[in-house]
Formats: C-alpha cells, sequence, structure tokens
C-alpha cells in the first residue's frame, strides 16, 4: 500500500507527445508505472513508440482525458502541457471527473491555478490536484507519477511531503537504506491542489506509512497550519525541515511561493510551531534524516 | 514584482479608476512642466518601494512651479531606507474629508482570493485587524465568479461605508476587480481611498503587484521593470534564463531546485558563522541543467566581485552529474581562454544521477581551483573557511 499512486494506478498523460512528455513517459515506464496513453487532442488515434523499454511500448493518443479514461480505465494524469495551456488541462480533468491530476508544469500564472482550483471545488472535489510545479508522487516499487527519480530508494515505511523537488530527491537518497511508502511532491506555488496537510492525513491512515517527512520552505502559512493539525489528528512521528532560514525579506527565492512578505511566511516561524507540536525540525537536511533514522531505530 | 507608486496610479487610470491628475518626473525640469500642466498646489511624493517616505520628508506640497523645482530637488538622490529616489510622482492635491481602505489580494491559505474592506484607512491595515477587527471586512471572491455589481454591493455592506457613498464605492469595487484579473495582479491595494470635503471618492494611492508567470499575457509589463534598480548581475543572469538572487556575502553559491539551493544558502550560513562569510547570491540552474547552463552560471557567479569561493552543490535528479562535472570543466576553460584569469576556488558536492561518472571527471580533469566533498555539511564547510582565507 502507499498513498494515492499504488501499483494499479493507470497513468495518462496530457502532453506526452512533446519533447518533455516524451521522455518523462519513457522515464515512468522504466520505473513500472502502468501508463496506458497520452492525450493530444491534434494527435488523437495515433500511437508512440517508446523503444527500448521492455523491448518497445506502444501507447495510444486520445483526444481528451474522458475518451482515455472510457478506452483505458484511467484514474491519474500528469500533466506536461506548457503554463499557457495548464488551465485548460486541468480542467479538462476535473470534467473528466479523473480522480488524482499531478501537474508538473512551472509557470502557471496563480489567476489560473486560483480558477482551476475554483472549478474543481464547484464540481464537488472529485479530482486530488497535486501541484502545479511539482515533481509529482513516487510510490517506490509500486509506481512513478511525475519526475521524481525512480532509482534513489526503494520501498519502506516513511512516507515525505516536500514543497521542493531537490530536497525530496536529496532526503530520499539519505534515508534510501530505510524506503518510503509514498513521496509526495506539492510543489512551491503560492496555490496549490494538494496541501503539507493533505498529506499528513494520507499517511496518518495508511497502514504501511509509520513515520513521515515533512519538507516546508519560506512564504505562506502552510506549515503553520500543518503544526495544527499534527496537534489534532497525527499520533505518527513527524520530523520536519524548513529551507529558507537566510532568505532576505521581499525576493523570491525561485518557487514563485518562496518569498517573506513583511514578518509573515519566516522559517524561524515555521520551525517554532512545528516544534511547538512535538515536530523535530533539522538544522540542515542531513540532520533532518538523522532524526528521521532514531526515530526509526526507536532511539 | 511590485510596482512604483505611480504606475500604479497610472495603471488605475487606465482601467478607469478615480485618481489624481498626475505625472512622473526624473528631474526637477520635468517636474515644472508636469506642476504648470496641472496648476495650482500639487504634491511632490517620493517613488520608492518602501513604506514611512512622509516621515523620511519624502512627501512636501509645492504651491507654485518653482516650489514644485525646489521640492522635486530636495527629494530626487535622497536615500529612503536604503532606497535611492530616482523619480517624483506629481499630482493635484485633494482635501481629504475621510480615509477608508480597498483592496484584492491573494488568499494563499484559503487558496482564493480575498476583499478587504475598512472604514480605517490611511494606516497599516494589517495594525487595524489586528487591534479592531470589527472595523475590517474580508470577503472571499470565488475566482470563477468574481466582483459584479451585487457582489460589490454587499462588499459595500459589509465594510460599513457611509451610505451616501455607495454609488460611487461600487463601480471602483467592480472596476477595480477588473483591474485585478485583466492585469493578473496579486494585490491591488487602494490605501488611503478617500472621500473629499467636496464628497468625492478617490483611489490616493495604489499598490500593486503582479504575477511574473503571467508575464507571457502581457508583454506590457516587462516595460514595468525599473531597469536602474535592477543589480547588473541579475539582470545579466536574467538574460541567460537563470535564476539568481544577489545576496551580500561572499561564498558564492549553484545548485539545482530552490528548494536545495535555498537550504545550501541556510548550510553555508551556518558554517560561514564563525568564519565572518556568507552566501553571495541564490542561484537555481534548475531542472535537466545542462553542461552550457552550468557554465553560464559559473560565469555569473564568478564574475562577483565580492565572490571569494563557490560551493557548487547538485543532487541530480534529472540533472546529470557527469553533465555538471563536464560544465564546470567547460566553464573554466572558456573563462580562461577569454583571458579572465580564474582564481577563486570551487567545492564541488554530487550526488545522485550519474554522480559517480561526475566525480570522476572532476578528478580526471585535476583542475587545482576545484575540490571535491562527498557531503553537502562538508561542502559547505570547506567553501566557508577557503572564502574566509580568501580575506
Amino acid at each position: 500500500m502507499a498513498i494515492w499512486l499504488t501499483k494499479g494506478s493507470k497513468v495518462v498523460v496530457q502532453g506526452m507527445t512533446g519533447s518533455e512528455g516524451m521522455k518523462h513517459t519513457r522515464r515512468m515506464l522504466a520505473a513500472g508505472t502502468n501508463v496506458v496513453g497520452g492525450v493530444n487532442p491534434r494527435k488523437a488515434g495515433q500511437k508512440v513508440a517508446f523503444e527500448g523499454v521492455n523491448d518497445r511500448i506502444e501507447l495510444p493518443v486520445f483526444a481528451n482525458v474522458a475518451e482515455a479514461m472510457a478506452a483505458t480505465g484511467a484514474d491519474v494524469t500528469v500533466i506536461f502541457v506548457p503554463p499557457q495551456f495548464t488551465r485548460g488541462a486541468v480542467v479538462e480533468a476535473i470534467d473528466a471527473g479523473i480522480p488524482l491530476a499531478v501537474v508538473i508544469t512551472e509557470g502557471v500564472p496563480v489567476h489560473d491555478t486560483a480558477a482551476f482550483w475554483a472549478y474543481n471545488l464547484a464540481q464537488g472535489e472529485r479530482t486530488r490536484i497535486v501541484g502545479p510545479n511539482c515533481p509529482g508522487i513516487a510510490s517506490p516499487g509500486a509506481s512513478n507519477a511525475g519526475i521524481i527519480p525512480a532509482d534513489i530508494t526503494g520501498a519502506g515505511r516513511i512516507g515525505l511531503v516536500s514543497k521542493s523537488g531537490t530536497l525530496t530527491y536529496q532526503m530520499m537518497y539519505e534515508l534510501r537504506d530505510i524506503g518510503f511508502s509514498t513521496c509526495v511532491g506539492i510543489g512551491g506555488d503560492p496555490i496549490i491542489g494538494t496541501t503539507h496537510i493533505d498529506a499528513l492525513a494520507a499517511f496518518q491512515a495508511d497502514p504501511e506509512t509509520d513515520a513521515i517527512v515533512m519538507i516546508g520552505e519560506i512564504g505562506g502559512d502552510a506549515e503553520e497550519r500543518a503544526a495544527e493539525f499534527i496537534k489534532a489528528n497525527v499520533t505518527k512521528p513527524v520530523v520536519g525541515y524548513i529551507a529558507g532560514f537566510t532568505a532576505p525579506p521581499g525576493k523570491t527565492m525561485g518557487h514563485a511561493g518562496a518569498i517573506i512578505s513583511g514578518s509573515a511566511g519566516t522559517a524561524d516561524a515555521k520551525k517554532a510551531a512545528l516544534e511547538a507540536v512535538g515536530v523535530k525540525v533539522g538544522k540542515t537536511p542531513s540532520e533532518t534524516a538523522r532524526l528521521m533514522r532514531e526515530l526509526m531505530s526507536g532511539n | 514584482m511590485d510596482l512604483y507608486e505611480y504606475q500604479g496610479r497610472e495603471l488605475f487610470e487606465r482601467h478607469g479608476l478615480p485618481v489624481l491628475a498626475g505625472g512622473v518626473a526624473t528631474t526637477p525640469e520635468e517636474a515644472r512642466a508636469i506642476a504648470e500642466r496641472l496648476g495650482g498646489r500639487v504634491v511632490v511624493k517620493a517613488q520608492v518601494k518602501v513604506g514611512g517616505r512622509g516621515k523620511a520628508g519624502g512627501v512636501k506640497l509645492a504651491e507654485t512651479p518653482d516650489e514644485a523645482v525646489a521640492r522635486s530637488t530636495d527629494i530626487l538622490g535622497m536615500d529612503i531606507k536604503g532606497h535611492t529616489v530616482n523619480k517624483v510622482m506629481i499630482t493635484v492635491t485633494a482635501d481629504i474629508a475621510e480615509e477608508y481602505y480597498f483592496s484584492y489580494l491573494l488568499d494563499r491559505a484559503n487558496r482564493t482570493f480575498l476583499c478587504i474592506a475598512s472604514v480605517a484607512g490611511g494606516m497599516d491595515i494589517e495594525q487595524v485587524a489586528a487591534e479592531t477587527p470589527e472595523r475590517v471586512a474580508k470577503v472571499a471572491i470565488d475566482a470563477n465568479v468574481g466582483v459584479d455589481e451585487a457582489r460589490a454591493r454587499e462588499i459595500v455592506e459589509a465594510a460599513g461605508f457611509p451610505t451616501e457613498l455607495t454609488e460611487q464605492i461600487v463601480p471602483i469595487a467592480v472596476r477595480l476587480w477588473q483591474a485585478f484579473v485583466a492585469e493578473d495582479a496579486t494585490l491591488v491595494e487602494v490605501n488611503p481611498l478617500a472621500r473629499t470635503v467636496d464628497g468625492k471618492v478617490l483611489c490616493l494611492d495604489a499598490k500593486v503587484s503582479l504575477d511574473e508567470n503571467a508575464g507571457f499575457r502581457h508583454p506590457d509589463h516587462e516595460a514595468l521593470v525599473d531597469q536602474a534598480a535592477v543589480d547588473p548581475l541579475e539582470q545579466r543572469a536574467k538574460e541567460k534564463d537563470l535564476n539568481y538572487v544577489k545576496l551580500d556575502g561572499e561564498v558564492g553559491i549553484i545548485g539545482n531546485g530552490a528548494g536545495l539551493v535555498m537550504s545550501t544558502l541556510d548550510v553555508v550560513a551556518y558554517a560561514g558563522e564563525p568564519h565572518g562569510v556568507k552566501p553571495a547570491n541564490f542561484l537555481d540552474i534548475g531542472g535537466g541543467a545542462s553542461a552550457a547552463v552550468m557554465a553560464n552560471g559559473l560565469e555569473i557567479v564568478l564574475s562577483d566581485p565580492s565572490v571569494r569561493s563557490v560551493f557548487v552543490n547538485v543532487f541530480g535528479g534529472i540533472t546529470a552529474c557527469d553533465e555538471v562535472a563536464n560544465g564546470i570543466i567547460q566553464a573554466l576553460a572558456l573563462l580562461a581562454e577569454r583571458g579572465e584569469a580564474v582564481e577563486k576556488p570551487l567545492v564541488v558536492r554530487l550526488d545522485g544521477n550519474n554522480a559517480e561518472a561526475g566525480r570522476a571527471i572532476l578528478d580526471g580533469a585535476a583542475n587545482p581551483l576545484v575540490q571535491r566533498v562527498d557531503t553537502m555539511d562538508g561542502a559547505a564547510q570547506r567553501a566557508a573557511e577557503l572564502a574566509a582565507a580568501g580575506v
């Protein structure tokens, strides 16, 4: 078991025929993901071949997500379309009622994200949206939806939720001997479809997750709200890491959402909020990994 | 991107909002021309993206064009909290009877937009909200529904604006929303929204932030960037599509992924503390970075005169570490070819995708400037020591 993405997940790729889509579809297939097709209205009916993956895999291209679901039983879509088409792609996925949409695209205008999020709510939130501007979800040994490298770590019993892609990989690498149930990259944009809290709740309910690593960064108050949620709802041990203690106020640090506004959104405030509810917060990624290692070995 | 007040005023004017007539000047003579055009008493306001300019002497009245020249001469070039004043805005004056507050902004926590409106304007709204929350109305706005006349009336009522002003404030609320959406803003704030003694409602200040991710829809927004205020290294990095922020330390930082680079800054800051050195910059070369991207990044960081050592911290996810290693070697060769003497030491930590191949490339090149350290913490330590030794 894992959260949201399992061995049985059937994945379609919106934007599969583009260069990024092709590259990462190949990687997902190589990682054992059950990719069942792609979506591109201009190439519907064609087939795309991936040479060298199980000799050769041929995937059908569908006109839209609803058709792909009807033909293949897909229940996950991974979205690689450029920023100007992302809103339309996500709305199409919501209209199809697909249970999980992973939005990899970076640089989506926040008005577009706000619009598709509001639309998802209005449709009864049938679709879990992860991202945008995220590396996706990996359940090691089972399935991989997005761009997280599949060979960093094997399956295990730690759950990981993170705003950052490379810090996710770093943490997976540091704890590769223990392994992970699911790693969720939620993205660094100001509005995201899946929050730390959503992942914490799912890991708490997952019988195959024993402990949780939560990685945050400057900007907003998602980590503070996650701390409140942990206090009330999470009994599994949580270890935290926050990036950006030394970031200057008023400057956007790479991620659109990573900005300290006035006195709000600082790493110190986030660390304090987490520690106040009993979460151990590492000063560096390595120290965070060590804290988790101690927890897992019962020290 | 935060706009200057004068840019916000012009943006408001374009969207049909009631603002004071005015213009922007970079010289006292330009200020004279504007004051003559406007006629009568004007106000001269320093254009800086920082609060408290009134107290700092950056806002002055002028009764005549000559006085406008004198006040502009005083204010231009002034330093306000570390910001040099390069422009002044000149507007006609208004006799204010009462000040209110009105804004639309992105509400990250609730993943929607928010309208904040208050009868208590002209001061810091966060303070008003903390001290007298009953005087501040917060109304969630659905991104797909927006603010029409009916919604605007609800907001005006919730805020408790004087009823005789409703017919003036409702269209302001609607047009401000339209501007917020049309310009892909993350904040449009009017503080104060003022009632004049003759009963008119005017937007007397304009604070606007625009979403840079929406730049592809707004080619005109590029012109709003104040080139004079952009750090030259940041400008060069932007031209090469690199995500670079100049900081004030000595250890140059290059990494892949925003989170990892932020984390690298922290780790270097801790390691540098006993040595009195700090990170010199944020530079994210992004996912799947090629050798050429690495070379561009290294060139920018090395050209910062305050940099004394460089820490390249890469965890290869999609990025292949052998590409990164080749990029480093190529960049050093390229700089040497151009006759630029590179004397600053580089500390490199490579992990993840093709890390062993990358390390082998660095070891094989045996460049005396390049030191390889296997852990992020250890490499940060080494880079800090080298920067301190290079003082």
